[in-house]
């Protein structure tokens, strides 16, 4: 195995134990949130599909990296979106507001 | 890449992955949730920026119209739907999220079927293809566009197991012999195996279903990180671990927290075909009492305090406001309110806050099920609104299909008032034996006429 794998394990790793720290203790009151927020964090595949795009050569790879530019991108903004609306209503309903 | 534009490329994504932790760390307190997101919003859009021009890439075009349109379409979509669709959303943005794993998998299987990459490659497809295809089979089923109870079909485990292990077969196939060809097969395998896996899961597990696809989405994403890192943007790849892996190990803590709010195994709640069949044995003896809505009006006009429970059913009535002008009035006549909600209550995780919440409802008035259960024998009325198997004390009992299932005890409260559409059974198909309860009095209808009838008897007396 290269170097740079043993390096990504090692990241993966300790990403892994990040992960678990940060959200251990979340009310239930966050379970939509933190799961649509975390939805959206994986949204970093956009990145891999540009990159995998922007490096094909043949028509067959073009089309592939299109489809997955196109899905990350719709992962990006949709998780963003949801996450934002719903914690847009947490705020609303503790300033006592009512519908929209 | 010359390296000054490389260390900035480091540097960004470097700063990206703080800022998510970061923001998924606020994400964790009602009060710093929003800055959470906005953050991490933030630096997502920096590292795509950084990604799309850093040196060596080419098809600017293509990378730009599918930014567009998938962005745009994913964008518009988040913001129109309604409230009550909230958990089919997240299940399709999180299969978007694997089907580009899978297709960035694809890709590189496609460039290169040698080495430890190409079987990291494999691994990143497996677990995006199953992602992509079980999430919009959980789509169809919070849609309503297939029916939500368990679809099992005769000898599933094993047809599944074939199935999964044919595509299997045709991945290492295409990798250890070199050839592309096989790899059209190997996704379609995945699909189907998707498809399979998902279909005997019925509507009441989906909580538990939408944060595991969430986790494996992760996980794939991670995977193809793993595979990038040699590539030639390898710096790309690390930030794909880290946030892949993140995902994955946050997502999964949160699978295993709502499997245990259900007490029952991840492997009962994927394999077990929950809800498939009714039980049979044991019989409630008793006879229902219906009750109109001005007397459960005058009920609860006149209690020191009143628990709501809700659950899929106000979701599906879309209730929610009818039930917070329910609380106003009553909190106007100098009743205590709570709202008791159940962790599994609902479609997704944290289904019922976040309808309560669209509706105005302050968090603070909202208790889970280990805060509220011990003050149950002290409140005057609890209204269940379209609850059921999670107010079941047949859970309590040996032998019941819900057998340790932690329950709201609402059953030990004076009076219990049950909305209902009819006299149906929950969904995991086992008579309910509180709404048989000597304290237990059934309001007919949907929520959101039940409730109506509640607020104009209120408004009368």
């Amino acid at each position: 195995m290269a170097a740079d794998l043993w390096t990504a394990l090692f990241i993966a790793i300790l990403g892994a134990f990040t992960g678990y720290e940060v959200i251990s203790r979340v009310p239930t009151l966050l379970h939509t949130p933190l799961m649509s927020g975390s939805n959206f964090i994986h949204g970093i595949v956009l990145v891999g599909g540009i990159v995998a795009l922007g490096f094909a050569t043949s028509d067959l790879e073009r089309a592939v990296g299109f489809v997955a530019v196109v899905m990350g991108a719709m992962n990006v903004t949709g998780g963003y979106a949801v996450t934002e609306r719903i914690l847009e209503m947490f705020d609303r309903a503790k300033r006592g507001g009512t519908k929209p | 890449m010359t390296s000054v534009a490389h260390d900035v490329v480091d540097a960004v994504y470097t700063v990206a992955i703080v800022v998510f932790i970061l923001g998924l760390k606020a994400m964790s307190s009602p009060a710093t949730a929003r800055r959470g997101i906005v953050y991490a919003g933030t630096a997502m859009l920096i590292a795509v920026a950084v990604t799309f021009f850093s040196p060596g890439l080419s098809n600017f075009a293509w990378i730009a119209l599918g930014v567009a349109l998938g962005g745009g379409a994913g964008y518009y979509w988040a913001r129109v739907v309604k409230m009550t669709a909230m958990p089919q959303m997240v299940a399709v943005f999180n299969g978007m999220g694997g089907g580009a794993a899978a297709a960035i998998a694809g890709v590189e299987l496609l460039t290169s079927l040698r080495g430890a990459t190409a079987y990291l490659s494999v691994a990143g497809a497996v677990i995006g293809a199953i992602s992509i295809s079980g999430s919009v089979i959980a789509f169809l089923k919070l849609q309503g566009w297939m029916p939500s109870k368990a679809i099992v079909l005769p000898a599933r485990q094993v047809v599944n197991f074939a199935v999964l292990i044919v595509a299997l077969g045709f991945g290492g196939y295409a990798v250890g012999g070199l050839h592309a060809q096989y790899l059209a097969p190997f996704f379609l395998f995945l699909v189907v195996y998707g498809v399979l896996f998902t279909l005997p899961i019925g509507g009441a597990d989906m909580p538990v279903v939408i944060s595991l696809f969430n986790a494996l989405t992760g996980i794939a994403v991670g995977l193809d990180g793993f595979a990038l890192v040699n590539g030639p943007l390898g710096d790309a790849g690390y930030a794909m671990v880290i946030a892949g892996v993140l995902v994955g190990a946050a997502g999964s803590l949160l699978t295993v927290l709502m499997a245990r709010a259900m007490n029952r195994s991840i492997g009962n709640v994927f394999f077990g075909a929950f809800g498939a069949k009714e039980e049979t044995g044991a019989v409630v003896q008793g006879t229902l009492r219906p009750i109109d809505a001005s007397d459960a009006a005058v009920l609860m006009a006149y209690a020191g305090e009143v628990v709501i429970a809700p659950g899929y059913g106000m979701a599906v009535a879309q209730a929610q406001q009818k039930v917070k002008e329910l609380a106003d009035l009553l909190a106007a006549k100098g009743v205590t309110v709570k709202f008791a909600i159940h962790p599994v209550a609902g479609r997704m995780p944290g289904h019922m806050n976040v309808l309560l919440a669209e509706a105005g409802i302050s968090y603070d008035k909202l208790f889970d099920r280990d805060e509220i259960n011990a003050e149950f024998p002290a409140v005057d009325v609890v209204l269940v609104i379209g609850a059921n198997d999670v107010v079941n004390p047949a859970a309590r009992r040996k032998g019941s299909p819900l057998e340790g299932m932690p329950i709201l005890d609402v059953d030990k409260a004076k009076t219990v008032i049950v909305i209902k559409r009819g006299q149906g059974k929950g969904f995991a198909g086992i008579e309910n034996e509180l709404f048989y309860a000597d304290n237990c009095r059934m309001l007919y209808g949907d929520a959101q006429t039940a409730v109506g009838q509640l607020v104009a008897a209120l408004k009368q007396n």
